[in-house]
């Protein structure tokens, strides 16, 4: 017997109105509109979100890991770019 | 008690109880993961919507045996499901075909049973109405992606549907129970359901690339209690625990 696997979809899920989509998994399946239908089985039975994106996961291009230091260490060493330098003034809430 | 109305929520509840029973049959043995999850949440939803109906149905007869007696301790005789439901479960299109069929005459069923006066089974049959939505989209697009899939897969479904198609009649059975309800409580018409249900069919069929048999001949039986041979086997692995073990909880 030949054995086919179906292409592998990324799954992102809105866990609520305002939230971005996030990445929760991948699973496999034949095209979009069954991949949509078993993500919802898969990864929304206990109620995690109200929207669902897949993305077929060979659309998706990713940064090589050997070129982990060249991309990311630079960053390390530039703390002044947190906004962690200011005072924030009297009277101003929810930061 | 109204024993019309027992028996029209008993018939609600074993199809939804049996199917349920037959879909958990996949657990652990779907074809993929995701169809493995997808089959046994449809189970869960199914046995959910007979655990309302059975509680239902032991108010109505006041309370002599609960809805766990209900659903396990009756004998093949009393129960009022289809015959479709308990047909076995065979391969994975066999299985998607009678989910199919039952799914398309349980939707428009649901819809129009949310009109009746009676408020229990108005609010089940709303609440049954959402996962029934989805079961019919699922197992209509995966009757559509076998039918118009491979010379294989079209030749079996086909097969499937040829052999479930003579359990189809029954979905509309009545007898002197829905004539003596049906007015007072408002219930569906199943003549009415009909129209909606083969439109439906139909078109899901058609995109399927799938023939409607022209075979009539057409079984019926279970809603007066007269079943198939599956009916008993399905039970002795249902009823086993509570029948060893008599009042077994855990």
């Amino acid at each position: 017997m030949s054995k086919k696997e179906w292409p592998l979809w990324e799954v992102f899920i809105r866990s609520k109105a305002g939230l971005n989509h996030k990445h929760v998994g991948s699973l496999r399946a034949a095209d979009a509109e069954m991949a949509i239908d078993n993500a919802r089985d898969v990864y929304t039975r206990r109620s995690e979100g109200i929207s669902i994106w897949v993305v077929p996961s060979n659309q998706i291009t990713a940064s090589d890991p050997t070129e982990a230091d060249a991309l990311f260490e630079p960053a390390n060493s530039k703390i002044y770019r947190h906004p962690t330098f200011y005072d924030v003034p009297d009277g101003i809430s929810h930061m | 008690m109204n024993k019309e109305l027992f028996e029209y929520v008993i018939r609600i509840a074993d199809d939804s109880l049996i199917l349920g029973q037959r879909l958990s049959e996949w657990c652990g043995h779907g074809p993929i993961l995701e169809e493995d999850i997808a089959l046994t949440n449809i189970a869960l939803d199914l046995i959910g919507q007979a655990t309302n109906l059975f509680e239902y149905a032991s108010q109505i007869e006041g309370g002599d045996r609960n809805a766990d007696q209900l659903a396990f301790l009756r004998f093949d005789r009393e129960y009022r499901n289809l015959l479709l439901v308990e047909q076995p479960n065979g391969d994975f299109g066999d299985t998607l075909m009678r989910q199919f069929l039952f799914d398309a005459f349980r939707k428009p069923f649901f819809e129009r049973l949310i009109a009746c006066t009676d408020l229990q089974i108005s609010g089940i049959a709303e609440k049954s109405l959402k996962e029934t939505k989805y079961h019919l989209k699922h197992s209509s697009e995966w009757v559509i992606r076998l039918g118009d899939g491979t010379e294989e897969s079209h030749n079996r479904i086909q097969n499937s549907l040829d052999s479930l198609w003579r359990y189809t009649d029954e979905l509309f059975f009545e007898n002197q129970v829905d004539a003596v309800l049906l007015d007072d409580f408002n219930f569906p018409k199943l003549s009415e359901i009909k129209e909606d249900w083969l439109k439906n069919v139909e078109l899901v069929l058609d995109e399927a690339t799938l023939a409607v048999p022209d075979n009539n001949w057409q079984f019926k039986g279970g809603r007066e209690g007269l079943h198939s041979e599956h009916l008993g086997k399905i039970l002795a692995e249902m009823q086993f625990m509570q029948r060893a073990y008599p009042n077994m909880e855990w």
